[in-house]
């Protein structure tokens, strides 16, 4: 017997592990793992809705595939930025780099 | 089986975040895709579940790796975070999670439970009706979400090689 | 008649090129473009003028009729009546004046070209002088008291600017805000006297308008004697003369235009224009006018006798011979012409004065300018003996002090004479009053003439700078000017300016007439026995003897230290300061409190602004985790 709540639980927890990275991490690459966090517990509620509530549709489906491949191209690009921001700062510490701030 | 997956998925993201080592943290987010990847598969989800390994577990992990070892891999991230900065991110975090669960619970989900594999929900989610539905035009058509992310794809390409190239 | 407003159209755009691109002319170009110009100006004015007396009809009573070629109205205001014209009116006076502005300022145009040779600011010099020529040329043909005001106000601002041509020059600087305060405060009474007109006679208009005035038949003289105050500050009468003596520090050519033909006229010329209101419904406030004036004329010349400048002599007899225009007005007591009614023989005998008066004074500040070009000062002292080296000047200033002392026959000795005859048939008193300034007049007018080219000369500076005659621009001017004071009291004055418009014959009152040219000769006697030998004996012991008065006299009895009491003492001390304190510290420091307040208040919440994305995302979770809790709850 699976509850619905059940899966939600998890994918709360998932999703405030997420926010408690972002606030508290340092390393851009580490705050970024967090978001990946947080989209997958979005992905879960998506696919989980669509499975229990309405088996019929498609919308929680397709919406989670959807925001798979817009994750993975999110993070094609930051990773990018990150390695050039590397490449001249030699630091990718967010409370450090602050040369564009002012 | 559920329980498993479950408990995996709880550890591994909290580890995620409180791990000082940034690779250690890159594979406990792995465990956690795997993870959901699996509550995908026990949904009856295959294709989404397969998408979810394949993108997450073996694209975007494998990338994060290699950024990480490009940059800083080799230090361990050092938590500078103050004390207290961190305290207020895991209050805030607690409480929103409260509220987030007594919103579930008090909302009267717990009539729906998965039951087996359903037959509506597997006739929808075959490979065929994806594809047709991906590319149709119709009611439950989504190609022109499709061809914007293939176009965002196209973009994320070019934009990465020009952002990351060697000047 | 129809071409009538290019007589102010064509100044004005001379000023317009002149102003705008003079810099890009050079300076013989752009001084040509100013004396053309005003040529052309003149030749209209005379024209007008020709066709004016000439050969439009009288109407039936003999009297010379007023034409408005042009008015159209500009602002109308709503209370009903009222209206603001521009136009052009021609009447006897204004056309008078027009050939008097036109004169003058053609000859100080081609003066300048001499005078102001290779001066910097050459082109704005020229287009100062077209705009003080078009602002009084507009306010003699205004059409109502308003237009009338605003070109009066418009040669305040010329004369500030040419009073400060020299900018450089701290005392021109300061001479020229004095003229311009001292004459702005007299307007002040000129403006609220317009608006008692305006608001209780509903009309700007110089004819009266009876339906309104039954309202307020008492406001009237209190308007006309403030808009009197008004023209006793442009016209330098006696507490508002502060001005005229420092506005010598512009250009000599311009004190000739302003002293002349302008500025100090204008406020003769208003009194005059105003004058059928005067006589009709003020005739007892008229006195106020004729004291005033006599009183002035009595302090100038005391004071002229005692100046060592030559320029300051000069201000100080135009002050008294406006207030010898002020006094025939004033004393004026009836409003009809012919042989019988020496009552308002004033009022065209102070016209008469004043055109006379502007040629001879415009010769003799030309001619000064002259001298002082030939020696480079302005103090008697460094003259003396000029007539060997100056013979046109030395002659034509003669003439020019022959006329201003009452000589027949040159032109003064005829306008004078009607004035003191007008004065006689007011007050006995009255008439000997101004005989007696007369003959003042004369002495002083000889003292200057005697001492710049006869007296002891100052050898000294004469070798090391030899004066010479100056050139021709400047010696024709002088000629010109000298050949109309010799004929200019011939003319028929009277058959074309006179009180009520009729043919009025100007006949010689013999018993005034002789007295006054016995006193004037007595006085020249005197002059010549002080001032024309090489030693003055008799003038060394005057200022020994006289020490104390000598002094107050050169000091102008001390006016302007008591202005300089009156404002920086009771004014700036006891009014301005606490306002100033008020403004400053209060209204000001509201602002103050204001900027500060939003700085400091930025200084504390910018601190918010950190730019750091995890302090952005706390608070943007915190901010929704609450909504969520309030909307739960």
């Amino acid at each position: 017997m699976i509850h619905l709540d059940y899966i939600l639980i998890i994918s709360a927890v998932m999703m405030f592990a997420g926010i408690f990275g972002f606030l508290t991490r340092r390393s851009t690459l580490a705050i970024l793992l967090s978001i990946e966090l947080m989209l997958n517990a979005t992905d879960i509620n998506f696919a989980v809705f669509n499975r229990m509530l309405y088996p019929e549709g498609y919308e929680g489906y397709f919406f989670a595939l959807f925001s798979i491949a817009i994750s993975a191209a999110e993070s094609a690009i930051a990773i990018a930025i990150m390695i050039n921001i590397y490449r001249m700062l030699k630091n990718i510490s967010v409370d450090e780099l602050q040369k564009m701030k002012w | 089986m559920f329980v498993i997956l479950a408990a995996v998925i709880v550890l591994s993201s909290i580890a995620t975040v409180v791990t000082k080592s940034i690779v250690r943290a890159a594979t406990y987010l792995l465990f956690v895709l795997l993870g959901t990847a699996g509550l995908y598969f026990l949904m009856g989800y295959t294709f989404l579940g397969s998408v979810q390994v394949m993108v997450y577990a073996g694209g975007i992990i494998v990338l994060y790796v290699f950024s990480i070892l490009l940059t800083e891999g080799g230090k361990d991230e050092v938590f500078k975070r103050k004390a207290k900065d961190a305290s207020w991110a895991f209050l805030l975090s607690l409480v929103g999670f409260i509220t987030f669960i007594s919103v579930f619970l008090t909302h009267g989900f717990k009539a729906a439970v998965l039951s087996a594999p359903s037959e509506t929900a597997n006739a929808a989610t075959t490979i065929s009706s994806i594809g047709s539905n991906m590319l149709s035009t119709g009611e439950n058509g989504y190609l022109l979400p499709f061809e914007a992310v293939s176009v965002l794809l196209l973009a994320c390409i070019v934009a990465g090689l020009l952002i990351a190239r060697k000047r | 008649m129809e071409l009538s407003f290019l007589i102010l159209l064509i100044p004005f755009l001379s000023f317009l090129v002149l102003g705008i691109c003079g810099k890009w002319f050079s300076h013989k170009v752009a001084g040509l473009i100013g004396t053309c110009c005003l040529l052309a100006v003149a030749a209209l004015s005379y024209s007008v003028a020709f066709e004016y007396f000439f050969q439009t009809e009288r109407t039936a009573e003999g009297v010379l009729p007023t034409l408005v070629p042009y008015n159209f109205t500009w602002l109308p205001f709503f209370v009903e009546g009222l209206h603001f014209d521009m136009g052009i009116m021609l009447d006897p006076i204004s056309v008078m004046m027009l050939i008097v502005i036109s004169t003058v300022s053609l000859m100080v145009h081609i003066y300048s070209f001499g005078y102001m040779h290779g001066e910097r600011g050459f082109q704005r010099y020229y287009a100062f002088l077209s705009l003080f020529t078009m602002s009084m040329l507009g306010l003699v043909v205004a059409t109502n008291i308003f237009q009338m005001y605003l070109f009066w106000e418009l040669v305040g601002v010329s004369s500030y600017l040419l009073i400060g041509f020299y900018f450089t020059s701290l005392a021109a600087i300061a001479a020229s805000k004095k003229a311009f305060i001292v004459t702005r405060f007299a307007d002040m009474f000129f403006l609220i006297g317009i608006l008692i007109y305006g608001f209780y006679c509903r009309s700007f208009g110089f004819e009266f308008n009876e339906a309104g005035f039954a309202q307020g038949s008492f406001m009237l003289p209190t308007a006309l004697v403030l808009m009197f105050i008004g023209g006793a500050g442009k016209s330098a009468m006696f507490p508002l003369h502060i001005w005229l003596p420092d506005a010598m520090e512009g250009p000599t050519p311009v004190s000739a235009l302003i002293h002349a033909a302008t500025m100090v006229v204008a406020g003769v010329f208003q009194v005059a224009r105003l004058f059928p209101l005067w006589i009709q419904y003020a005739p007892e406030a008229l006195s106020i006018v004729a004291w005033v004036g006599a009183f002035t004329a009595f302090y100038a010349a005391a004071v002229a006798c005692a100046q060592s400048d030559i320029k300051r002599v000069l201000a100080f007899s135009t002050i008294s011979q406006i207030a010898f225009m002020m006094v025939a007005l004033g004393v004026c007591t009836e409003w009809a012409t012919g042989h019988e009614h020496v009552g308002s023989l004033g009022y065209m005998a102070s016209m008469f004065h004043l055109f006379t008066h502007a040629m001879f004074k415009a010769l003799l500040f030309l001619g000064a300018g002259c001298i002082i070009h030939a020696v480079h000062s302005n103090e008697m002292s460094a003259m003396g003996g000029l007539r060997k080296y100056m013979p046109i000047t030395h002659w034509t200033f003669l003439i020019a002090c022959l006329a201003i002392a009452g000589i027949p026959p040159f032109s003064g000795f005829f306008s004078k004479d009607e004035i003191l005859t007008a004065a006689f048939a007011y007050h006995p008193a009255m008439g000997w009053i101004m005989t007696g300034i007369a003959a003042m007049t004369a002495f002083y007018m000889f003292r200057l003439y005697f001492g710049i080219f006869w007296g002891t000369e100052n050898k000294e500076l004469h070798a090391h700078h030899t004066p010479h005659e100056a050139p021709w621009t400047m010696t024709f001017p002088l000629i010109f000017l000298a050949a109309v004071t010799c004929v200019a009291g011939f003319i028929p004055f009277g058959h074309y300016v006179s009180a009520d418009g009729q043919l009025y014959d100007i006949h010689l009152d013999w018993n005034v007439a002789g007295t006054s040219i016995v006193i004037a000769v007595a006085s020249i006697a005197l002059a010549t026995y002080i001032y024309m030998g090489e030693k003055q004996p008799v003038a060394e012991a005057m200022q020994e003897k006289f020490q104390k008065l000598h002094r107050w006299a050169f000091k102008r009895f001390y006016m302007d230290e008591v202005y300089q009491y009156i404002t920086h003492r009771i004014i700036f001390a006891r009014i301005s300061k606490p306002i100033a304190w008020f403004d400053r510290h209060v209204v000001d420091g509201f602002f103050d409190f204001l900027a500060w307040g939003t700085n400091a208040l930025g200084y504390q919440i910018r601190g918010l602004q950190s730019g750091s994305v995890q302090k952005y995302a706390f608070v943007f979770l915190l901010g929704i985790i609450i909504l969520l809790l309030i909307m739960i709850l």
